[in-house]
């Protein structure tokens, strides 16, 4: 059984509909990339599964109805890295990852967890009383990212982690993605416009156009797609 | 606006006017009197819809500017013998210039701050009035019924053919009903000027109005001004139908009715504040009616004011707007 | 100079009283962004139940808590069924809201107690301790030493507890806390509550300083309060306490020495903070928002 389903998922923001019925599928151990122009419905997908949007249509987490509220869909160990990376600037990158394990059950993992993340990001024990606000934007993506590793979440939504960051911290940012998949038995759902990065770090992909899915397959059939190169590789 | 629009604008207002110059007619004198207060709130109340439902500055303080306007009339009346009828406007030109020397600097502030100065000006009011008592006759206030100015006595009695008497409560209030069908007039002009549709744009986004042009200090302050004018040509009427002023007459829960009234009535509509200032003068006395037991009326007018806007947060403009949604702007002028 | 040093004391004390309703004032504020006009009315009628409570013979300290309780689920109550269903209306219907309740409390407080004058008991001595020259009434230190209780357990609580930290980050960022599990309206239920218990206690303190209170007890203190959380900045707890302490004892001084303004206090303090806002117009320790386009 997947992870997470979507099945004929629609979403509206207000009169305009965004969504007119997304099917697609995450499996356990698996990374996922939704590729597809602005506007496409790439953000909007992710939201509909945080429940940050209001959606309807089949959206199954473990075999279960996804809830409504995003609170509740947080605490089944969904984690959304959203666009604009959700930092809480005026709280410290301490507070900010104690907020990212604040739907925890296991609380007592979270020193474990913590040092497992050291690991990935040595920079963050010096930067622990600094305000997150101050620090750079791949600094802040990287704590985003951080934050919701910190929840221990079994699927974690990455919107544009690659956004006005450099191609050097984008290969860090995706390298640990990666890793922390490999070592905890995540999955991840990420939504890239840069098609080229987001391909060579997936298993699967889907490309979206008008608020439905175009094309979908491997990551290889993606790559080999022809109008899929053109339109979205460059080549 | 097309020309049909318009003409109905016009036999609209028409209808208004006829309603308000007939109802004397159909009430009893005690009841004009209160028909004239609640001119005198639909007064103040368009002024401060024309900074509130522009600008969005949140005013608990108008009633300082009321006060300004009262006691203007009152001094010129009493201490200088000038004819009562001219101080309205002089009341009025008087609190707008008070009104621009308060709303320039207060730019600087941002909407609660703004919001709290405003509703420190009212607190202080009174206690000001007081301290500089040999302007103001301080907590014994200005007396107005021996004054020669004063154009409408106690004693004032019309017999119209028809039998209908006119009494000194009609004169009160057909002079309030002029001013405040003119002053709408002007506020339904206003909205339907440039500077009208200058102010809804610093409303709705300030910072584009801003980058297309708009000046926003001079608007803000002009906005400020008008309100104040109007608040003070309020006050001033408040003055002359209580033929006295004194600082008791403008606690700062006077400013906090003038904001209940216009959210009642409904923040950018013009007609419906007629039903906000209504509000004001009848809910307490129809509270009254049920119970006179201490508190219960209060606890009647704050329960009904806060279910009021929970139902209806816009007021009842904004009720009468849904309703009338499919007929569009026809009656109402949409903000 | 003694003399000074006394007013700048009882100054403190009556500023720790300010400081408590202003921190009560920022503390909605920051969280849900409404002014609540009703917060001394609030306090006012958690004053009249710690009154009742004593009235039947619970001892002190046990109706002092006892009301902190009740305070606290009223000021949950509040929020859920009248300020929830305004809160994402325009300012002014939630401001008529606030000001709707500030109407119905004080007249149901009138209604209940009949508007006659209480009196509350003081739970600090009447002593007065001489320290250097200068004289020092037991009440003050009690009453500072009682907010700066609170103060510090509040800051605790916000700094050092994991629900303290869903509430900051939920007025900071309420989208972003709710992808992080954190149930923001459970958290802008529990801001009330808090705001409410501050509020009781700086009515329970303020109350027996009067030597009797009715329902308007509150009404100036409100006005203080207000003017402390701007001075200090709305949205900064620090600035709250601060302002409410420089009020305090700016008031006294004011008061004390300069005949002209003896009974001008009121107004003379809230010239003195329109001129701070001019200079700084978010506030001693506010900041200031800078707007995205």
């Amino acid at each position: 059984m997947p992870l997470l389903e979507l099945k004929e998922v629609e979403a509206r923001y207000g009169s305009v509909q965004a969504l007119h019925g997304i099917t697609l599928e995450v499996a356990e151990r698996q990374v996922v990339a939704v590729l597809g122009a602005n506007g496409a419905g790439k953000t909007t997908t992710l939201r509909a599964i945080s429940g940050t949007v209001r959606r309807s249509g089949g959206l199954l987490f473990d075999g279960k109805r996804l809830p409504r509220s995003p609170e509740a869909v947080a605490r089944l160990g969904i984690a959304h890295v959203p666009e604009g990376r959700g930092t809480f600037a005026e709280l410290s990158v301490d507070e900010n990852l104690k907020l990212g394990a604040y739907a925890r059950r296991d609380r007592s993992g979270y020193a474990g967890d913590y040092e497992g993340l050291l690991e990935h990001f040595p920079w963050l024990a010096e930067r622990r009383d600094q305000q997150a606000g101050t620090l750079s934007g791949g600094e802040q993506q990287m704590l985003a990212l951080a934050r919701a590793f910190m929840a221990r979440p079994r699927l974690i939504l990455v919107d544009e982690p690659s956004l006005g960051l450099a191609p050097l911290i984008v290969k860090q940012l995706f390298d640990v993605l990666r890793a922390w998949i490999d070592e905890h038995g995540m999955s991840a759902l990420v939504v890239e416009q840069n098609a080229n990065v987001a391909l060579e770090h997936s298993e699967r992909g889907y490309v979206l156009e008008v608020g439905r899915v175009a094309v979908e397959g491997t990551a290889a059939e993606l790559r080999g797609n022809e109008s899929v190169r053109k339109s979205y590789l460059g080549y | 606006m097309t020309a049909g629009r318009f003409a109905l604008r016009v036999i609209g207002f028409a209808l208004f006017v006829a309603i308000v110059v007939y109802l004397p007619f159909r009430i009893s004198d005690f009841r004009a009197s209160e028909f004239a207060l609640i001119g005198i709130y639909f007064i103040a109340i368009l002024g401060l819809n024309v900074l509130t439902g522009y600008t969005g500055v949140i005013s608990l303080g108008h009633g300082a500017f009321m006060a300004l306007g009262a006691y203007t009339t009152a001094i010129l009346v009493a201490d200088h013998g000038m004819r009562d009828l001219w101080t309205i406007p002089l009341a009025g030109l008087l609190a707008a210039a008070a009104g621009a020397a308060f709303g320039l600097p207060a730019l600087r502030l941002s909407g609660p701050y703004l919001a709290l100065a405003t509703f420190g000006i009212a607190v202080a009011t009174p206690i000001v009035i007081k301290k500089f008592d040999g302007l103001t006759g301080g907590s014994g206030g200005i007396n107005l019924f021996e004054a020669e100015g004063i154009t409408g006595l106690p004693e004032f009695i019309v017999t119209l053919p028809g039998g209908k008497v006119l009494s000194f409560n009609d004169w009160l209030y057909y002079l309030t009903w002029t001013f405040a069908l003119a002053l709408f007039a002007i506020a339904w002009a206003i909205h339907h000027s440039r500077f009208g549709r200058s102010l809804r744009a610093i409303r709705d986004n300030e910072i584009a109005a801003s980058a297309s042009g708009i000046w926003l200090a001079s608007h803000k302050t002009l906005a400020f001004s008008i309100s104040a004018f109007y608040a003070g040509v309020a006050g001033s009427l408040l003055a002359i139908s209580a033929f006295s002023v004194q600082p008791g007459a403008f606690p700062v829960d006077r400013s906090i009715a003038l904001l209940v009234g216009l959210a009642v009535g409904g923040l950018g509509s013009l007609a419906p504040l007629a039903a906000g200032a209504a509000f004001l003068v009848f809910l307490p006395q129809w509270a009254q009616d049920i119970s006179k037991a201490p508190g219960v009326p209060a606890v009647i007018y704050g329960a009904v004011l806060i279910a009021l806007m929970i139902l209806l947060p816009l007021g009842v403009g904004g009720l009468l707007r849904r309703i009338m949604g499919p007929l569009t702007s026809r009656l109402y002028p949409r903000s | 100079m003694a003399d000074v040093l006394q007013q700048v004391v009882s100054g403190i004390a009556s500023g720790g009283v300010y400081a408590l309703l202003a921190l009560a004032l920022v503390l909605i504020y920051r969280s849900t962004g409404v002014l609540n006009f009703a917060q001394g009315e609030m306090a006012m009628f958690s004053t009249f139940i710690c009154w009742e409570l004593l009235d039947r013979g619970v001892p002190y300290w046990g109706a002092f808590f006892l009301t902190l309780a009740i305070s606290f689920v009223g000021g949950v109550l509040i929020e859920r069924l009248v300020i929830h269903s305004v809160s994402r209306s325009q300012a002014l219907t939630v401001v008529t809201v606030t000001i709707g309740l500030l109407i119905l409390l004080n007249g149901a407080a009138a209604w209940i107690w009949k508007g006659e004058q209480r009196t509350l008991e003081n739970p600090f001595p009447s002593d007065t301790f001489e320290v250097g020259g200068v004289v020092i009434a037991a009440q003050d230190l009690g009453i500072i030493g009682v907010s700066l209780a609170i103060v510090l357990v509040l800051w605790a609580f916000f700094q050092r507890t994991r629900v303290g930290l869903a509430l900051r980050a939920a007025a900071l960022n309420p989208e972003s806390s709710r992808l992080h599990g954190v149930r923001v309206s459970r958290m802008l239920a529990l801001g009330w509550g808090l705001a409410a218990v501050l509020g009781a206690v700086a009515g329970i303190l303020v109350a027996p300083t009067q030597g009797s209170f009715d329902q308007n007890l509150m009404l100036p203190v409100l006005i203080f309060a207000f003017a402390a959380a701007v001075l200090g900045g709305l949205d900064s707890p620090i600035g709250a306490v601060v302002g409410g302490v420089v009020l305090g004892v700016v008031l006294n001084l004011v008061g004390a020495y300069i005949d002209f303004f003896a009974d001008l206090r009121l107004p003379a303090a809230l010239l003195l903070i329109l001129g701070i806002l001019l200079l700084r117009p978010n506030g001693l320790f506010g900041r200031s928002v800078v707007r995205r386009v």
